[in-house]
């Protein structure tokens, strides 16, 4: 078991660099001048300021040497720096993780909560109103648009209804919490600051929801189909026929036995909601690394644009990782070698 | 849909003790899959009972409705409508709420299945299973009492270091083991009933032995009353006292085993018996031929005259009732009518 994740974990740093090679190319592929977020379009026509923020940037030299350089800086742990906060994007990227790690979470457990209450809702009611309403639902959340979803919510709960709060992590001019984890809600909780834990909180549901309900879908749809397959197996037959409650049937062994594909599923929802992030975050300002990936890509910021992708692909890397381990202890029937 | 009815009484049991369950002209027929499907009849009109401490075989071809007969005594029918009664300890349980069904299932009657693979959780372990079992039925029973039961009952089926098994998972047990797991979870909560359906299909020959004979001694020392369900007459020989033989849904044959051994009546058990190639019997095996009939499209009559030896034309006329014959009670006409000819010798 060690071991194997030992192997696991060594060929990651050769997966990331395999990435960045990739980014490398793909954003110098790219039509389109990072110049024009450097210098600005009006000095575009200025031969002198361009020479200067091209050497400034190292962008004057060829190909093959930019990435040289770029791969030497990337293994001593150097991202560059970006663009157009002139900032090491190392420093950016941490600035803005927790933000999107507290939105992402939140979304996957809310999500996956949901999903799997859905799942086995529909699948106990199977072919009744309770299971069509419960698809409906996934449906739903899967098929619309998560930007437009975050828009209609946002007008609907916060503007018209003020149930919750609008965009941003906190209202304005609020001092966030000291850092500590860098999720607000963690923050305030731990310092005691139960109002702004509360603000924290309302700013939070609405873009988790629309995050979540994307993965609703697809979590409650296998939930269903493996917790059917599982109550007609054998074993819950003998389980009834030796008198036990259905509630204990369902709860303790055919659900146990059911959720084992959904911790591979949640990998993949976690993957999906880093990727939805980016939308969700651009709709309700959420000062993620997602809306900074958006800069990043419009202004072809390219330190910027790698140092978003190597993130994402870690953490692509991690949660499989982490599924897998997940996996392997709640099976005693894998034996990982 | 055709029914058959009892016109003789079943034999009972040795003389007049009660039957402890009582399954009395049970029908059961597995819905349809759309409207207007009428479904399939897999159990037409059975009759059995047995009494405390009494073992009783039911033999029959796969698809003969051994197992949705079994199923319905304990109300485990989910897609099936279930007729007749069937009575524990004189209580009637066709019909009955979920809740008093399942202060019965498991304390009263227990059932154990075909496939030791598949009948245990993979991911709870065996002590776990067991403490289940016993929760179903006794909720108060603390965490300490019944692990210590647990190693009580794995050495009760004889399982080598009980206490140690109690921690392993299903799948580090081999397939004769994890019957007598199963038989010990089937016992956990003392029933008066077990319920055995195919208990040693899908075990070795070895295996399939020491499996019967554990079953034959829990019934013994427990006074268990025993139904052996099996398609193997090999397994039925020493280990029970009284044997039905089932087809196509219903009871062809009813009696004692040494009656039935000695001098099967319908022509479908001596064809069973003619299968099993006996040492000290000089009679050519003869194996019953055609394919058993499904229960989607039943002959009018009797429903064996497709594949039967002495059929005859008024065979299809109507469904043969249960008749005396010898010690036991035989579902075929043309058998019961010549009872005492030479035919019986045969
Ligand atoms: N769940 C089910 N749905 C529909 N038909 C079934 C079902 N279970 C059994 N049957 C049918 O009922 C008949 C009797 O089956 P079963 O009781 O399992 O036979 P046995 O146990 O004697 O082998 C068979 O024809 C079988 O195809
Ligand atoms: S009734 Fe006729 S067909 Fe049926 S078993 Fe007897 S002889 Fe054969
Ligand atoms: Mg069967």
């Amino acid at each position: 078991m060690i071991r194997y994740l030992a192997r696991r974990v060594a060929v990651m740093p050769l997966l990331l660099l395999g990435t960045a090679s990739m980014v490398f190319v793909v954003s110098r592929a790219t039509s389109g001048n990072p110049l024009v977020s450097i210098v600005g379009a009006r000095n575009l026509n200025n031969p002198v300021i361009v020479a200067a923020a091209k050497q400034r940037w190292g962008l004057d030299r060829s190909l093959p040497v930019q990435y040289g350089r770029f791969m030497i800086n990337l293994l001593r742990g150097d991202l560059g720096t970006s663009f157009s906060t002139r900032r090491p994007v190392l420093r950016d990227l941490w600035d803005r993780l927790p933000a999107t790690l507290e939105l992402t979470i939140a979304a996957l457990v809310l999500g996956s909560a949901v999903g799997i209450l859905l799942g086995v809702l529909a699948a106990r009611h199977r072919n009744r109103a309770l299971d069509h309403g419960a698809r409906a639902v996934g449906l739903l959340g899967s098929s619309l648009p998560a930007f437009w979803l975050g828009m209609l919510l946002l007008y609907l709960l916060y503007s018209r209804l003020g149930w919750v709060q609008g965009p941003n992590r906190l209202n304005a001019r609020v001092r966030p919490p000291t850092r500590l984890t860098g999720f607000f809600t963690v923050d305030s909780l731990l310092h005691g600051q139960w109002s702004l834990l509360w603000q924290a909180c309302m700013h939070l549901v609405l873009p988790a929801t629309v995050l979540a309900w994307g993965v609703v879908g697809i979590v409650s749809r296998l939930v269903r189909a493996s917790l059917l397959e599982e109550l007609s197996s054998e074993y819950v037959r003998v389980a009834r026929a030796m008198g036990l409650r259905e509630r204990t049937v369902v709860a303790t062994h055919a659900l146990r036995n059911a959720l084992l594909p959904t911790i591979t599923i949640v990998a993949f929802a976690f993957a999906y909601l880093i990727t939805n992030a980016v939308l969700v975050e651009k709709v309700f300002s959420w000062p993620g690394v997602g809306s900074y990936a958006v800069e990043a890509a419009r202004q072809l910021d390219y330190p910027a644009v790698a140092g978003v992708t190597l993130l994402g692909g870690l953490a692509f890397l991690l949660t499989n990782l982490v599924s897998d381990i997940a996996y392997t202890m709640a099976d005693p029937r894998i034996q990982l070698s | 849909m055709t029914t058959v009815t009892t016109t003789a009484p079943a034999p009972g049991s040795s003389a007049g003790e009660q039957p402890v369950l009582t399954i009395d002209d049970v029908h059961v027929t597995f819905r349809g899959e759309h409207h207007g499907d009428p479904g399939i009849p897999a159990v037409r009109g059975v009759s059995l009972q047995v009494a405390a401490g009494e073992a009783l075989a039911v033999v029959g071809e796969s698809g003969s409705g051994k197992s949705a007969t079994m199923l319905a005594v304990l109300g485990l029918h989910g897609h099936a409508t279930v007729r007749g009664s069937v009575r524990f300890d004189g209580r009637e349980l066709l019909g009955s709420p979920e809740s008093v069904l399942r202060t019965v299932r498991g304390a009263g009657i227990a059932m154990i299945f075909q496939d030791p693979m598949t009948s245990l959780n993979p991911v709870l372990t065996v002590g776990r299973q067991l403490a289940m079992a016993m929760h179903a039925h006794q909720p108060g029973l603390s965490r300490q009492a019944a692990q210590q039961r647990a190693v009580e009952l794995l050495e009760r089926v004889a399982i080598p270091q009980a206490r140690r098994r109690c921690e392993a998972y299903p799948h580090e047990l081999s397939g004769g083991m994890r019957q007598r797991v199963i038989i010990a979870m089937a016992i956990a909560n003392r029933p008066r009933v077990l319920i055995a359906d195919e208990p040693t299909t899908a075990l070795d020959v070895t295996v399939q032995a020491q499996i019967v004979e554990l079953l034959g001694e829990l019934r013994r020392d427990e006074g268990l009353a025993l139904i052996l369900v099996t398609h193997d007459l090999g397994v039925v020989a020493g280990a029970a006292d009284r044997v039905a033989v089932m087809y196509a849904g219903t009871v062809v044959e009813h009696g004692p085993v040494d009656a039935f051994f000695a001098a099967p009546g319908h022509p479908y058990g001596r064809g069973l018996l003619g299968c099993l190639a006996r040492l000290d019997r000089d009679a050519e095996p003869v194996p019953i031929g055609g394919h058993p009939v499904s229960p989607r499209q039943l002959p009018p009559g009797c429903s064996f005259a497709p594949r039967c030896p002495l059929a005859e034309p008024s065979c299809d006329d109507h469904p043969p009732s249960l008749r005396p014959w010898g010690a036991t009670v035989v579902a075929c006409d043309v058998v019961t009518r010549a009872a005492g000819s030479s035919m019986v010798a045969s």
